[in-house]
């Protein structure tokens, strides 16, 4: 399989992925008991100017007894011309313009905190790999980070930081009064109120990292070829630095898996500090029963770890020999 | 004598008990090529670990290992190796296929082994490459990257990098064709030849395929040596019955036949957890005695060679 | 073919037993199982019972106090442990069968259904789960602890398809089931008979991890308010305690030991699938 085919594979896979998300985001209100398009609908009629709303494609695609592939064929239509409806909790206000303010706020959480935990929870679990007395020490802490649910984390740091010592503040992305700019005083601010809800990611995550990275690392050092190197006389510092490297590529491949679990954590760990990112929004939608608005957070959601699973994917067939060499072999 | 193996016990810690791999095992190694056959589980491969890596689960129990003379392994102490190990004893493993780390390329492999020996080392690497038949640029290759018959001799060449007195090549041939295997056996019989090492230790259950390379010739059986001698006579003129078992199976000498495969003595390979009694091959043997079921029999001399037999003592 | 299987279960037995891990996660685990199971006899409230006290830090009449609205925090704690551990034990139940057969399936026919079902497979692993769950659940009117345990179930499984669908394939081509396709066995008696014995510590393993999976998500879905419409559950008491601003207002009680009791639950589950794991992979045990 060489490069420009492992790219051309993962792109159909993640197309076809994108294809099934707004199927299912279609099909789930059509497919549930009870009669929830009704209720969905019913809510514009008390709205003003709900005539217009109607006539946009993305609600015509919800019904007015229509064939299904129509209302099918204008959902896809609807999407295209970058129409996710309107909202009603925060009506007239349409879902695509609302979904894309609070994502930068997710990405400023998640990203961070995915590469920071993934870089010192692999340090930590190589540290751990190598000496017993920390691996006990440390491990048991692992294990209960990782079973942390995020929220509850973010609730735990709030209490001990916002209350018993009180030295950040507990909710929004910036305090009531400031205005976003890139002032220095905006900028403080702002890291001061992103500060708990990424640590309570960064601290989750990285009990999962360490416990991969110290079991990959242990299974490593009882291979073939770590025997081989300590047959030949090498240290044990430079089988580590080989057996870590190896370990690495798993690790890798785990990011992509990880990514799914890291928003979920955002989403609820949003909650505990009201932080507007897609999470505190969804609550917002589910509260007030705006379908529209979590199906379009939902959908920005997925293709957000689509692209995140399509960029770690070309970054490990730039990492890993085995697909770089078939590259090679075929060019 | 280049290394010397003295009463030699190294046994498997495993959750259930001691499996006892090497049970007695007394070796001399001079400047020749000597091949270790034995049935899988008859402890030769262990035998090569407790020389070089005597590392848990398994444990020197009883013996020792000299090297010129000086001791390098012996119950709870292997520190004399670390002095001895690539320079002085070298190992060419059981499973060249993964023996290289897949994300480091072979130059770079080489650098660290051979860490604090000079640049010439990657120029000499070279030489050593041509010699095996493989191009340079196999150093800038990633081992993925290189076919299994390229990545044994790959392995061929650092083992044997910095000239080791004693090599100790482990079920080098296992994994290859027929062709291949000799291809294998005659580069080490080369090297050893032209100087490069002084004395091979060829562990195999291919008894078929080793003995024309070799010198002597040790045949093992449950932990132990049974008969050791120069390889001719051995062949020939098997004194032990296990020997005798053995090679008689092998339709004609020369033609290529795993031991694996051998029908020609009844009964298993022995439990190494529990081994018969007295001497371990009784329960096979054709020319069994009494006291073959109770007493251990020692390693005599006779006809030019050490059998451990009560047939002969 | 019995007997291979017996010896190797019992050699299993033997070394799980004396696992350092397994013994350790099973004790937590039996703590909290105790909690769930006699921890309602020690408290005479019940969960949804005002005690006319609001917002009382721990005492001995409340030990875990009570909150704004009256509730004994014990009394919702232990309850609440109830209905998670019914979810997480359905859920995870559901996933691992559901992920044994779509994994069984792929990899014992291969060819077409092997390509259908992992295409699935990954694009089911792909769609972030919670996110897919929150629009499930948004659109069910009337939710129960059965129909979150369903949906939990229907859409937590595909790893644990792949997971599966991995060992398949290398047992597929393992002497006893040879053995068993040459005798003329069908395909089906084949996967039944030998390939999911032969599996059966492995799901047990699976089991442990999307039990703890599906109490996270349903954890998740609670504190979301998608939780069980009646009753209570420990996301509940978390959605409720921030819903309130227990933790502004200084009651911790509220907030911080249920989730305590989520974390305990979720490494003890985690502990004992390490422990199986160095067991059946020796090569991941430490030696020294």
């Amino acid at each position: 399989m060489g490069l420009l085919s492992y790219i051309v594979r993962k792109t159909g896979i993640y197309l076809l992925t994108f294809f099934v998300a707004v199927t299912l985001n279609w099909a789930i209100p059509r497919l549930m008991p009870g009669d929830p398009i009704g209720v969905l609908l019913s809510r514009f009629a008390t709205l003003p100017e709900s005539s217009e709303v109607v006539y946009s494609y993305f609600m015509r695609s919800f019904g007015f007894d229509r064939p299904l592939w129509e209302q099918y064929l204008d959902f896809w239509r609807a999407l295209f011309n970058g129409d996710l409806g309107v909202s009603i909790y925060m009506y007239p206000q349409k879902v695509e313009d609302i979904v894309l303010q609070a994502l930068p706020y997710d990405l400023v959480l998640i990203v961070p905190a995915v590469v920071v935990s993934w870089i010192i929870g692999n340090w930590l679990g190589a540290v751990a790999a190598t000496s017993r007395r920390l691996d006990n020490l440390l491990m048991p802490l692992f294990y209960f980070l990782t079973s942390s649910p995020y929220f509850w984390m973010a609730i735990v740091l709030a209490w001990l930081l916002t209350v018993v010592f009180p030295l950040f503040p507990s909710s929004g992305a910036y305090s009531p009064g400031m205005v976003p700019s890139l002032s220095t005083a905006f900028i403080i601010d702002f890291i001061k109120h992103w500060t708990l809800p990424f640590l309570s990611l960064l601290l989750v995550m990285l009990g999962g990292w360490a416990i991969g990275m110290r079991n990959l690392i242990i299974y490593e050092l009882e291979s073939n070829y770590s025997r081989y190197m300590e047959a030949l006389g090498a240290g044990r510092r430079l089988i580590l630095s080989y057996a870590f490297r190896n370990a690495m590529l798993p690790q890798i491949t785990g990011l992509a898996l990880q990514i799914g679990l890291a928003v979920a954590g955002a989403i609820t760990t949003e909650i505990v500090f009201s932080y507007p990112g897609l999470g505190f929004l969804m609550l917002q939608a589910i509260q007030n029963q705006d379908y529209f608005l979590m199906q379009g957070a939902f959908l920005v959601i997925v293709v957000m770890v689509l692209v995140a699973n399509f960029v770690i994917d070309l970054i490990y067939a730039a990492i890993d020999p085995r697909i770089r060499s078939a590259y090679a072999g075929e060019a | 004598m280049l290394l010397e193996v003295r009463g030699l016990r190294a046994y498997y810690r495993t959750l259930t008990g001691y499996v006892k791999a090497v049970n007695g095992v007394d070796l001399q190694l001079g400047e020749e090529i000597l091949g270790i056959v034995g049935e899988s589980g008859s402890g030769k491969s262990t035998l090569a670990s407790s020389i070089i890596l005597p590392k848990p689960p398994l444990r020197i129990v009883e013996g020792e290992v000299l090297f010129r003379g000086e001791r390098i392994v012996a119950p709870s102490d292997t520190s004399g190796l670390t002095r001895v190990r690539y320079r002085h004893i070298s190992i060419i493993p059981q499973y060249a296929m993964d023996s290289l780390s897949p994300t480091r390329k072979v130059y770079k492999i080489i650098k660290d082994l051979a860490r604090g020996l000079g640049d010439d080392v990657l120029a000499k690497a070279r030489r050593r490459l041509r010699r095996v038949n493989l191009p340079e640029r196999v150093l800038d290759m990633y081992p993925v990257e290189l076919s299994g018959g390229m990545k044994q001799r790959t392995v061929i060449v650092i083992s044997t990098l910095l000239d080791p007195e004693v090599l100790i090549a482990d079920e080098v041939t296992s994994a290859l064709d027929v062709t291949t295997q000799r291809a294998v056996l005659e580069m080490l019989r080369d090297f050893k030849d032209s100087g490069i090492v002084r004395s091979i230790m060829i562990i195999t259950h291919d008894i078929a395929s080793v003995y024309q390379v070799s010198d002597t010739l040790a045949i093992m059986y449950a932990g132990r040596i049974v008969e050791h001698g120069p390889a001719e006579k051995v062949i020939r003129d098997p004194l032990h019955p296990y020997a005798q078992a053995l090679i008689s199976s092998i339709p004609k000498i020369g033609i290529h036949y795993k031991m694996q495969k051998l029908k020609g003595i009844p009964g298993n390979p022995p439990s190494l957890r529990n081994p018969p009694s007295g001497c371990a091959f009784h329960p096979r043997c054709s020319r069994s005695l009494d006291e073959c079921s109770s007493r251990e029999p020692r390693m005599v001399s006779k006809d030019g060679r050490r059998v451990a037999c009560l047939l002969y003592e | 073919m019995e007997q291979h299987t017996v010896s190797r279960t019992k050699e299993f037995l033997h070394h799980i037993r004396r696992n350092r891990k397994v013994k350790a996660g099973l004790a937590l685990f039996a703590a909290i199982l105790a909690l769930a199971i006699v921890g309602p006899l020690f408290t005479p409230y019940g969960p949804l019972e005002p005690t006319g006290e609001a917002g009382r830090p721990p005492s001995l009449e409340h030990p875990l106090g009570t909150n704004t609205f009256t509730y004994d925090v014990y009394a919702q704690t232990v309850y609440g442990l109830r209905s998670s551990l019914l979810i997480g034990f359905l859920g995870g139940l559901i996933a691992t069968v559901i992920g044994i057969l779509i994994g069984l399936a792929a990899g014992y026919m291969g060819g077409l259904v092997d390509e259908f079902l992992m295409m699935l497979t990954n694009i089911f692993l792909v769609i972030p789960t919670l996110a897919l769950l929150i629009v499930i659940a948004a659109y069910i009117e009337y939710r129960g602890i059965m129909i979150e345990s369903l949906i939990i179930g229907l859409t937590s499984w595909p790893w644990t398809a792949r997971a599966v669908r991995a060992q398949t394939l290398s047992l597929k081509n393992r002497e006893f089931v040879l053995v068993a396709r040459m005798s003329g066995a069908s395909g089906l008696r084949i996967m039944v008979g030998e390939i999911l014995p032969n599996m059966f510590s492995y799901a047990i393993m699976v089991f442990i991890l999307q039990f703890g999976g599906a109490i996270l998500y349903a954890v998740g879905l609670d504190f979301l308010g998608l939780g069980p419409t009646k009753g209570i559950s420990l996301g509940l008491i978390l959605q409720q305690a921030v819903l309130w601003n227990a933790i502004q207002l200084g009651m911790w009680w509220w907030a911080i030991p249920p989730g305590l009791i989520i974390a305990l639950l979720l490494a003890s589950l985690y502990t004992i699938n390490t422990g199986m794991d160095e067991v059946l992979n020796p090569r991941l045990r430490r030696l020294e």
